[in-house]
């Protein structure tokens, strides 16, 4: 539990640092019309570069299996809405959470909004994918 | 291009990926933070505790953020595309299993071509929605 707590914490500064908590940031890089900042393909580089080398033996040691390996319907039509909310808001739910200490009203709307609409989804789709 | 920041960028992604890699090493969890969310409101109790805990270091990262380094800044968006969006994040990143973190940061490290298929999905709706957003309503 402590290391959950420690690993969440690092999680968050990693976005406060990167820009992903700034939710102007994220949509200036999903405006590729627009003034287009290419950050957070540098966040997602620096992230990957990192789980692309320490995973694999970690999940070998650990025997780890995904069970899930063909692309579905539901992964596709899932990941389409999400794209969809996330270019509205500019909120994936890591930021969204980190986010909610600047105490606002509006992060607070966007996270009841995210929980609501997963229990939303396991009503419509009850047998979907966990996480 | 004026407001790409290259290195704040590589250095917070870093930090994500260690997280990410602690989280997995140390809880045998993939540090999927939608996944982390839903489990809270969806799992039999005992599964609670150390996404609670997660969830408490993210929030606890702003605090210490905004105490250390810059102050919260003023919000610029309108609370009813908000709603909207955190409703379809929510339903979304649950119907697909996953967000930027689950099928980003932790699905293309461990090269699961789900998630690959996920982050082409979401990267193209959301720069499409973002698209409408600012430039065409």
């Amino acid at each position: 539990m402590i290391s959950a707590f420690g690993a969440g914490l690092l999680f968050g500064i990693g976005l406060w640092l990167s820009g992903m908590a700034n939710p102007r940031k994220v949509l200036d890089f999903l405006d590729v019309a627009g003034n287009w900042d290419p950050s957070l393909l540098l966040v997602m580089g620096g992230a990957v570069a990192i789980t692309a080398v320490a995973f694999r033996p970690i999940m070998r040691k650990k025997e780890m299996v995904f069970d899930k390996k063909g692309i579905d319907a539901p992964l596709l039509a899932g990941a389409a809405i999400f794209g969809i909310g996330w270019g509205i808001g500019g909120y994936c739910p890591g930021p969204a959470l980190t986010a909610l200490s600047n105490l606002s009203a509006d992060v607070l709307i966007f996270v009841a909004a995210m929980i609501a609409g997963g229990v939303f989804a396991r009503i419509v789709s009850p047998a979907g994918p966990g996480a | 291009m004026d407001n790409f920041t290259p290195v704040s960028a590589l250095a917070g992604g870093a930090l994500i990926g260690a997280a990410s890699v602690w989280l997995l090493a140390a809880n045998g969890r993939i540090a999927g933070v939608s996944g982390i969310l839903h489990g809270l409101f969806a799992q039999p109790p005992g599964d609670r505790w150390w996404r609670a805990a997660f969830v408490i270091g993210l929030i606890a990262a702003g605090f210490a953020w905004h105490a250390l380094v810059e102050p919260a800044a003023a919000s610029e968006m309108r609370f009813g595309p908000l709603a909207l969006a955190g409703f379809l994040v929510g339903l979304g990143t649950r119907l697909g299993g996953g967000c930027t973190s689950g099928h980003g940061v932790c699905g293309l490290g461990r090269f699961s071509l789900r998630s690959l298929a996920a982050v082409m999905v979401f990267m193209a709706t959301g720069m499409a929605a973002t698209f409408v957003m600012r430039h065409v309503l």
